[in-house]
């Protein structure tokens, strides 16, 4: 039996521990907003966060994260009220098919707990991890802009503000070793 | 703007066939209204359950007001991201006098009352949905708001020309008192009206706004449900071993190692595989490493090098002539110049971010099916021919589509399913990993062409001559087609008839060309050259291949923008002068042409390190040209920085959907172009996921910038027109660069000293 967080909630799982935390997920806690698109990390559309960090959950033995806090995309928006970020996509009209944008919002999430106010370049170093076929990818980055200005209005973007560390594409995105402005 | 695939949707009706009104047990009042043109007949889904848990009675209907006031629509089309959901939401929102956003949305199954009138059987494709819904769906919403209208002079004793619709309500305007929809929907029952005129444009609310989509939200906070999410109780999940390659037959298997996991359900034969149920995707795809499985010898003769030398070979020799008009040899004699040139464009997969899947339950004598599929109907006629159940005992449910781009025109996905279904009492999601995906398409064709143009002593183009040699798309699914749907013609065909134009499409018909796809925007150009021939040397059929977004157009035209941008430079012509000389005068593609030199500044030099091309298409009956921007370094190697489109697609719907679907076409053909193709190796597919098949990522997304010619013309395709000119419009920047040609693609095979 192994023991999860999810979304702030304590669930049990028995399944082996090598079971990719993906296929936990949408098949044992019936959450299916986190998607498979590849099973080998090239796509992203399977990202969650683990501990605050996004991580491919495809490639991600669930045995890993057991008592640790995992959060997917069902759990973002709060009491009913969408975050910033999910209001940005749809202001900015980002959806078409759709499938990837639930991998693409977890990693925006990520950057902006790291980086308040990314630039492009932050923006596209971390989410070139994320495919999208229906090629979103210049609204995608208006809704970050947007969203991360709601969050943090007031804030400038720093002049040495922290390089948003470029997701890896064949291995897992390990929790980030910088640390915050 | 007309075709011969459009006909007019609205006739002068009979409201009799038009109108059925039906109470639904639940006390919703459900008026369903049928398309004029379409098929007659309403199935009942009977008893289906609602999201807020209560029940009622649907029948089949494209409009539904309950007496709880949820108004809600059918989405008889696929929402595969293209908008439909949205641009139908409009449409009808408009005409029933309530905004879209209030509007229930519900995604239709398989029906003959949901048949395209464009393509005359029940499918999402062609750049067709806008096109053949614009009348139909506003007038089916504006019968309702007049039953409602009626209902509610009747019930003050009012005059008619006193009661207005407006936001889900009739008031009286007069004295202001109001009812809602919801309370007037009883009483609309028994009214019959007269077909009522349409709005003027002028006084258009929800169409021609960048309305919101209406799935957005449902897509930013995982609630979305796509096929491969469908779970229903008691139902397991499967994975399929399929033939490695082109040719394998399958042997033999061997599932004891698998079976130990008790999790694992059954192993057996289906036709040419073998299937895996499990408990779950997981369980199934572990299982399925532990069966071994013997395949006899793939077709070594489907190899990629000896493809590519058959179709060079085949493209140096006379094929079948489809048109021919002028003196080539004239021309030749007295050429200034003359240019000879092969082109290469590769099979391509279609690559959907949801891989394909099918879940299938057959029970009671029924079979039910939920799948991602862009056409119902065919899923069901699919169903048909593996059950033998009749057509009333079918039922296919369409879901989200996670990317469509054609691929889910076939029913391979749903065929496995209903295989497997067959041999098990429960419901069954087949789910494909990637690599199935990737190796198990139906690809775009490969296509090669020989070229010939001259130009004369003035400096005119004086003669084209282009001869191509590719795999038929209708070959394999036209006969299918032809026996399901013999009304229909091979549906993609008939699209084509009608965009090559009636003179072309008769030639092509008297020269027994069975698929027009094969040749469609090479065989009539834009330009008027005197001396022009086209031949086609149609390749036999070892591969399977499907339509793939926008078809043939997406070869053809990479061919023909980047041949005449060859020409053009042969002529010493500035590629967008010699354009303009070459249109037809009057022609819509001229005022595409000028928006897009114009926005792009074409005639003010770009800044230094920064190159031009540009590149027109007619496609779906739309026009959209595209000048691409690129900047080529020696050490960071080719970028697409901007691309500036223009594209008239008739009257807009929803502007912003227009060029999201015009970002979208340039994104998808851009990946293609730079570094996507498919080879094949012994008969087996090289690749298998997305870093050998590697799509374009966000850093590499070039800024583009979409203007739309105003038209009151009626709409016309949006979904594919922005795809066929971005690699010619690169290719030509490409050549602005570094003097050199790109004549095969993908990019990054023929110019690796271009590319990282």
């Amino acid at each position: 039996m192994i023991e999860l967080t999810v979304n702030g909630l304590p669930r049990t799982v028995d399944v082996p521990p090598d079971t990719p935390l993906l296929w936990v997920l949408r098949e044992e806690l019936g959450l299916n907003g986190t998607k498979f698109g590849c099973g080998i990390a090239q796509c992203g559309a399977c990202t969650v966060h683990v501990n605050g960090e996004p991580v491919r959950s495809c490639v991600t033995p669930v045995g890993e994260v057991e008592k640790k806090g995992i959060l997917t995309i069902e759990g973002v928006a709060t009491d009913g009220n969408l975050h910033p970020l999910q209001q940005a996509w749809i202001d900015e009209n980002v959806p078409q098919c759709g499938y990837c944008q639930s991998g693409q919002i977890m990693s925006a999430l990520g950057l902006l707990k790291r980086v308040p106010r990314p630039t492009d370049e932050d923006i596209d170093a971390v989410l070139s991890g994320n495919i999208c076929r229906c090629g979103t990818y210049c609204r995608i980055r208006k809704a970050v802009h947007r969203a991360a200005e709601n969050m943090s209005p007031d804030a400038s973007k720093p002049p040495d503000a922290p390089k948003a560390k470029p997701a890896a594409q064949t291995e897992r995105v390990h929790p980030s070793k910088q640390g915050q402005p | 703007m007309t075709s011969s695939t459009t006909r007019d949707p609205n006739p002068g009706v009979n409201r009799r066939d038009f109108l059925r009104i039906a109470m639904s047990a639940g006390g919703a009042l459900v008026l369903e209204i049928s398309i004029p043109g379409c098929g007659g007949g309403f199935k009942s889904f009977g008893m289906v359950k609602r999201a807020d848990g209560g029940a009622e009675f649907v029948p089949n209907a494209f409009i539904k007001i309950g007496t709880d006031d949820k108004v809600s629509f059918v989405l008889d089309r696929v929402e595969m991201g293209q908008g439909t959901m949205t641009s139908s939401a409009q449409l009808v929102a408009e005409e029933l006098e309530i905004a879209p956003a209030e509007l229930g949305v519900e995604l239709a199954g398989s029906s003959a009352a949901y048949v395209n009138n464009a393509l005359q059987i029940q499918l999402t494709g062609g750049s067709t949905s806008v096109v053949s819904s614009f009348t139909p769906l506003r007038t089916a919403a504006a019968v309702a708001r007049e039953m409602l209208r009626t209902a509610a002079s009747r019930t003050w004793g009012a005059p008619l020309s006193e009661c207005k619709a407006e936001n889900g309500a009739i008031i009286h305007v007069p004295s202001g008192k109001s009812l809602r929809y919801g309370a007037l929907a009883k009483m609309a029952a028994g009214i019959e009206v007269e077909t009522p005129k349409l709005k003027e444009p002028k006084d258009w609310k929800y169409i021609g706004k960048p309305v919101t989509r209406r799935d957005a939200r449902m897509k930013v906070d995982g609630s979305a449900l796509y096929g491969i999410d469908v779970v229903l109780p008691n139902m397991r999940t499967a994975v399929i071993l399929r033939a490695p390659g082109v040719g394998a037959k399958l042997q033999g298997f061997k599932a004891q190692e698998a079976l130990k996991d008790p999790g694992v359900e059954a192993v057996f034969e289906i036709p040419n595989a073998v299937a895996i149920v499990a408990k779950s995707y997981w369980r199934a795809r572990k299982a399925a490493e532990k069966v071994v499985v013997t395949w006899s010898a793939t077709d070594a003769g489907v190899d990629s090098e000896l493809l590519g030398a058959a179709y060079r070979e085949r493209v140096g020799r006379e094929a079948a002539v489809i048109h021919q008009i002028g003196d080539e040899d004239a021309a030749t004699k007295n050429a200034a110049k003359k240019i000879e040139a092969v082109y290469e464009l590769p099979y391509l997969a279609h690559a959907t971010m949801e891989p394909q899947n099918a879940t299938a339950w057959v029970h009671d004598g029924k079979c039910d099916v939920w799948a991602p599929t862009q056409s119902p109907s065919l899923a069901a006629e699919v169903v048909r021919r593996v059950t033998g159940l009749s057509m009333g005992d079918i039922s296919v449910k369409q879901t989200l589509v996670g990317g469509g781009f054609g691929r889910r025109i076939q029913q391979d996905y749903v065929e496995e399913a209903v295989h497997v279904a067959m041999r098990v009492k429960y419901p069954v999601k087949v789910v494909w990993s990637r690599e199935d995906d990737m190796k198990n398409d139906g690809y775009r064709p490969k296509a090669t062409s020989a070229l010939r143009g001259t130009v004369d002593k003035d400096g005119n183009i004086s003669s084209w001559s282009h001869r191509i040699a590719t795999q038929s798309i209708v070959a394999q699914s036209g006969a299918f087609l032809a026996a399901f749907a013999p009304q229909a013609t091979p549906i993609v065909a008939k699209m084509q008839m009608g965009a090559l134009g009636g003179g072309l499409a008769g030639l092509a018909a008297r020269g027994g060309i069975t698929d027009p796809t094969s040749i469609e925007g090479a065989a009539e150009l834009p330009y008027e050259i005197p001396a022009f021939k086209i031949e086609l040397a149609p390749i036999e059929p070892l591969i399977t291949v499907g339509s793939w977004r926008s078809v043939g157009v997406s070869h053809t035209i990479f061919v023909v923008e980047c041949f005449i941008d060859e020409l053009a430079n042969a002529a010493g012509q500035d590629p967008l002068e010699a354009r303009r000389k070459l249109m037809k005068k009057g022609s819509p593609g001229l005022r595409v042409l000028d928006l897009a030199a114009e926005k792009a500044g074409w005639s003010t030099p770009a800044r230094a390190g920064l190159f031009r091309g540009i590149a027109i298409a007619k496609a779906f009956n739309s026009w959209c040209a595209e000048v691409a921007e690129v900047s080529v370094d020696p050490v960071r190697g080719l970028k697409v920085e901007r691309v500036v489109a223009a594209i008239d697609c008739g009257t807009v719907v929803n502007p912003d959907i227009v060029r999201m679907q015009v970002e979208s076409s340039i994104a998808y053909g851009l990946s293609a172009a730079m570094r996507q193709e498919i080879t094949f190796k012994k008969g087996v597919v090289e690749q298998s996921n997305f870093h050998d098949f590697p799509p374009l990522r966000i850093h590499e997304m070039p800024v583009v910038e979409v203007h739309i010619v105003d038209s009151q013309e009626p709409p016309t395709g949006v979904g594919e027109p922005g795809l066929p000119p971005i690699a010619p419009a690169v290719a030509n920047a490409i050549f602005a660069a570094t003097g050199k040609r790109i004549r095969r693609l993908p990019f990054s095979v023929s110019a690796k000293e271009l590319l990282r």
